[in-house]
């Protein structure tokens, strides 16, 4: 659709209105996989209730707005289980590993003009590009 | 105040990403399928998100957060090899499923059994990726 990018814009401004609330109030960098994976790996216990709280907003907020607005959302993921679990192992090893995603090296760490940060968002994109293309030509999966 | 900050920010990390279109999986993997029928979408989520924070990260110059004692540091390590590996390995699975951390962990709500099997995965792998971690590096030191 034409207003699917206008969407897109509103919807990356509040990302960017939430990321940088996070920066100024609490001095920290509003990453999804690095919130959680410090809970997870014990490296951010210090600071678990504001983690945890977090979680609960980014959690509870889209379902209360789908349910308010009473709006149609549909992740339309497919159902392939092995490709759910591989996919998820992949990422949650691959962002520990890497120190951040989409939201802590892509929108934080590109905005920051970090080196780190735009390195990764480069490998990860490319590796999305090829991980996609060969799902769609050669296995036919989704 | 901190859980407050944390809290809001969380909940429009969130809605943020379900109006952007972030947590439909169609669009992240259009957005990834270069060579197919490509969708634009992301570009203005990323773009939309950054502009907020580009600004926020120049105004912490000289400054102190509201709620903490300092900004995160510049993370002094170089480009090194867990950096891209890791991101070549998110990449892969962010191809794979659609999903990234936040918009998986924003879609738990309302994403049913996909997303929670995905989130699932994902919280094992960041729980192994610590001993993953220590064994790359024992494989090259020998």
């Amino acid at each position: 659709m034409e207003t699917d990018w206008i969407m897109g814009l509103v919807g990356g401004l509040v990302i960017g209105l939430a990321a940088s609330l996070y920066l100024l109030g609490n001095g920290r960098i509003m990453g999804a996989s690095g919130i959680i994976g410090g809970l997870i790996d014990k490296s951010g216990w210090s600071s678990a209730a504001d983690r945890i709280v977090f979680l609960i907003g980014l959690i509870l907020a889209p379902s209360m707005y789908i349910f308010i607005f009473d709006i149609e959302a549909d992740t339309k993921a497919t159902t392939n289980i092995i490709i759910l679990i591989l996919a998820g192992l992949l990422v949650g090893i691959g962002t520990r590993l890497a120190n951040g995603c989409t939201s802590g090296h892509g929108v934080c760490g590109i905005s920051r003009l970090s080196i780190r940060g735009m390195t990764s968002t480069i490998f990860y994109i490319v590796a999305g590009v090829v991980s996609v293309f060969l799902l769609r030509n050669l296995w036919g999966a989704i | 105040m901190k859980r407050l900050v944390a809290f809001v920010a969380g909940s429009l990390f969130g809605i943020g990403l379900l109006l952007s279109g972030m947590t439909d999986t169609s669009k992240v993997q259009g957005w990834l399928d270069l060579f197919g029928n490509w969708d634009p979408t992301l570009a203005f989520v990323m773009g939309g998100a950054m502009i907020p924070m580009f600004i926020a990260w120049k105004f912490t110059e000289g400054r102190k957060p509201i709620y903490a004692e300092n900004f995160p540091a510049r993370n002094q390590s170089k480009v090194d090899r867990d950096l891209i590996l890791g991101s070549v390995l998110f990449g892969v699975g962010w191809g794979l499923a659609g999903l990234c951390p936040g918009p998986a962990i924003a879609s738990l709500g309302f994403g049913g059994a996909q997303s929670a099997l995905f989130v699932l995965s994902m919280l094992v792998g960041m729980w192994l990726t610590p001993s993953i971690r220590f064994r790359i590096s024992n494989s090259l030191a020998t």
